[in-house]
């Protein structure tokens, strides 16, 4: 009896053990936001690299001051972590501060997740192009990010083959279709570039460039034009490249993309000012062989380009320090000293004007160290970028370009078509979450 | 009556007993294994619903969906596609793998080998590659360009197919599990056959039966239980493919984010951001994983039974 007494008693107190256990495995991580007085300590999740050397400045200078921490939490780029702070943020976790992609600020506001922070940083604003601020307000009073960086499109070539082959950089998108095929008179196993489905950021790029507005408002609707007529140009535009064959139809950052840059076989790419990192590890051997001009342009005389990538500093509703972490990301984004940082540890490429043409930026790339006005022409390049018009959902667009280009690019099939599948897709999305949309 | 007393609590002690020992895992299965799946099917049944544009305060509220997101799934015609599409690796994958591995199996099992312990080991090894791994590794092999067959195929003069792309594409994928899943259902049966006695072996061979005979009359028959357990296995691991297209994905414009019925419930959740529409679909594709697999195993039991009453 007393026995069995004792071993009940072992099990009883196992089973509590355990089950304190798991109850203390799901319930921790809840002490973050305590600090309701005095100084405040931030978290921050942010992708860019050495980010936190940058936040160190602040640490050590600006933020010793007024007392404000800031602790920052590597996270996965892009999407990922969209869907991470949308998780965080329904248990309302969310970290004070998020690193945003322009495209997906629209989805973040829509969730509530982040905070309208216009009366701190308002008065930053002439420090940016208006393309790249609107962004951040989504056409309205409030301002819900102070941009970090920004990807102005560029076009970039091999200036010894080009030379080789007795090409010149296209000025137009309609002798880039003649060098293509000039290429391919000269030298069929060659290909200028590829037209890539595996990356809807280019994509949407080229149809900013056009004039395309895939998202707007009216009223309380959302209108949905990324079936419009400037986005077909460019749909049509590529979709008969591949289908004569003047270009090649495999996906880019594969092995063998990084093969046929660094062999030659492909000698020119539509990239956007973050090009020489990806060439620098993509193609290593041909350093230096490299040129960069402005995008081709739809007409001559134009001059225009589209944004390829870039984000922003958002403050989360989650916050319970919003003042401060909107103080840290106006300092983060505008000061020299912080810019400067994050160009050398980051290697990003500012939103903010004047750091643009800094210190930073004085000399051109080590990839393509031939180029001395690599950045000043840069520079002059991210004034012409054409706004970026977001909406709710661009993931749902986004991922039916994927699908749709990719097979129609597989089948050099009508990209016409796969632009009807786009927009059906993202209308019918809007629908399914009851979005006001307009016909 | 006097005795009665006494017993009572003992028999009252044991039969608590039982309970204090099941508590704990009922605890955890309550806690990691209930607790989600209610959750997921209290997901399933409710959608978020979004007020005009959707931007600024309670624009989104979470509303009863009933069956709405069940019906969405079973009328996708892309889940349908995805379920399509791996019925038909399925059907390359299964018998290959399971057939290679009994023959592994019986060859291993074979007097006068050698070298028993060597192979053996190597036929396991793949199985201990990470899935992901074993996919980037087959799909550096796969692209033309980087691929040291295609170099050799070139230098031959002989044609190079695309194997990334429509028919090819399924045996590629079909490869990576097979490679991968071979050894470990070697194993399996491997050691089932070492557990057949020897006498049996004996008395076969002195009735004169070759070794081929020995290994269809006799040990195929004798290893069926786990032959049908890797069978079980083999369907559901189909089923739940993931990984191997996921990771070919970027490699080729063939395989679409949705092409496996898992890769749209992840495609659902975390790229549309749909978690309700992604439950529906996760419950859909548990039903039919369980149907499929106990209906299997309903069979073959059955018939082993009646088997066994002959």
């Amino acid at each position: 009896m007393p026995f069995t007494k004792h071993r009940r008693f072992h099990a009883t107190s196992l089973a509590l053990a355990l089950g304190a256990a798991t109850l203390t495995a799901c319930g921790s991580s809840d002490d973050e936001s305590q600090a309701e007085s005095g100084p405040a300590a931030l978290t921050y999740w942010a992708w860019t690299p050495g980010m936190d050397k940058v936040v160190d400045l602040w640490n050590k200078g600006p933020g010793k001051k007024e007392q404000i921490k800031v602790t920052v939490k590597k996270q996965a780029s892009g999407d990922t972590l969209v869907t991470k702070i949308l998780t965080a943020h329904k248990a309302k976790k969310a970290p004070d501060l998020v690193q945003a992609e322009y495209q997906a600020l629209p989805t973040l506001v829509s969730n509530d997740a982040l905070a309208d922070i216009s009366g701190e940083v308002g008065k930053a604003e002439s420090e940016f192009p208006a393309g790249v601020w609107q962004q951040t307000t989504l056409g309205s009073d409030a301002v819900y990010a102070v941009p970090q960086d920004s990807g102005p499109m560029m076009f970039y070539y091999r200036a010894d083959l080009f030379e080789k082959y007795g090409l010149k950089a296209p000025a137009t998108w309609d002798e880039f279709a003649k060098t293509a095929r000039a290429l391919k008179k000269k030298a069929p196993d060659k290909d200028l570039t590829t037209f890539s489905a595996n990356d809807s950021g280019l994509f949407a790029g080229l149809a900013q460039q056009a004039g395309a507005k895939w998202w707007t408002t009216e009223g309380e609707k959302w209108k949905v034009g990324i079936d419009d007529a400037a986005t077909r140009k460019v749909a049509d535009f590529w979709g008969g490249l591949v289908e004569e064959g003047a270009i090649d139809n495999q996906p880019m950052y594969t092995p063998a993309w990084n093969k046929a840059l660094n062999t030659g076989k492909q000698i020119a790419w539509v990239s956007a000012v973050w090009a020489p990192g990806t060439l620098t590890t993509a193609a290593p051997d041909t350093k230096g062989k490299w040129a960069m001009a402005p995008l081709p342009q739809w007409s001559k005389g134009e001059n225009t380009t589209g944004s390829w990538g870039g984000s922003s500093t958002a403050v989360t509703t989650d916050s319970d320090h919003k003042g401060a972490a909107a103080k840290f990301a106006a300092w983060l984004n505008t000061d020299p000293k912080a810019l400067g940082a994050l160009a050398k540890e980051g290697g990003i490429y500012p939103a903010a004007t004047a750091a643009q043409t800094s210190g930073a930026f004085a000399e051109p790339p080590a990839f393509f160290a031939g180029q001395k006005d690599f950045y000043p022409r840069a520079a002059e390049i991210a004034k012409t970028a054409a706004p970026g018009a977001w909406g709710p959902n661009v993931n749902v667009a986004y991922t039916s370009f994927k699908d749709a280009f990719g097979s129609a690019a597989k089948n050099k099939s009508d990209f016409g078509d796969a632009l009807t599948t786009m927009q059906d897709a993202t209308v019918a999305d809007l629908k399914k979450q009851g979005f006001g949309v307009a016909p | 009556m006097t005795s009665a007393r006494p017993r009572r609590r003992t028999s009252h002690g044991t039969r608590s007993a039982p309970y204090a020992f099941l508590f704990p895992a009922a605890l955890l299965f309550a806690l990691f294994f209930a607790l989600p799946i209610g959750y997921a099917l209290w997901l399933s049944l409710h959608k978020v619903e979004v007020d005009g544009l959707g931007l600024g305060k309670n624009a989104r509220h979470e509303v009863w969906a009933g069956i709405g997101n069940y019906t969405d799934a079973l009328t996708d015609s892309e889940l349908l596609h995805g379920a399509l599409r791996v019925l038909g690796y399925g059907a390359i994958v299964i018998p290959v793998m399971l057939g290679l591995a009994l023959l592994f199996a019986l060859l291993l099992d074979t007097e006068r080998v050698r070298l028993t312990p060597f192979t053996r080991l190597a036929i396991f090894l793949p199985y201990a590659v990470p899935g992901v791994i074993a996919a980037l590794l087959w799909g550096f092999l796969y692209l033309q360009d980087v691929s040291p067959f295609f170099y050799v195929l070139d230098k031959l003069g002989l044609p190079q197919p695309d194997l990334l792309d429509g028919g090819p594409l399924y045996l590629a994928l079909s490869n990576i599990a097979v490679w991968g899943g071979t050894g470990f259902n070697m194993i399996v049966i491997y050691t089932s056959l070492r557990s057949i006695p020897a006498e049996v072996h004996e008395a076969a061979k002195l009735d004169g039966c070759s070794q081929l005979q020995i290994a269809l009359r006799i040990k195929i028959p004798m290893v069926a239980p786990s032959l049908v357990l890797t069978f079980f296995f083999s369907i559901i691991a189909t089923l739940q493919v993931f990984s191997e297209p996921t990771t070919l994905k970027p490699l080729t414009n063939s395989v679409s984010t949705t092409w496996s019925p898992l890769m749209k419930v992840y495609q659902d959740a975390f790229g549309k951001g749909d978690i309700n529409s992604a439950a529906a679909t996760a419950v859909i594709i548990a039903v039919v994983t369980l149907l499929l697999s106990f209906g299997f195993l309903r069979a073959a039991n059955s018939r082993t039974k009646k088997e066994a009453t002959r």
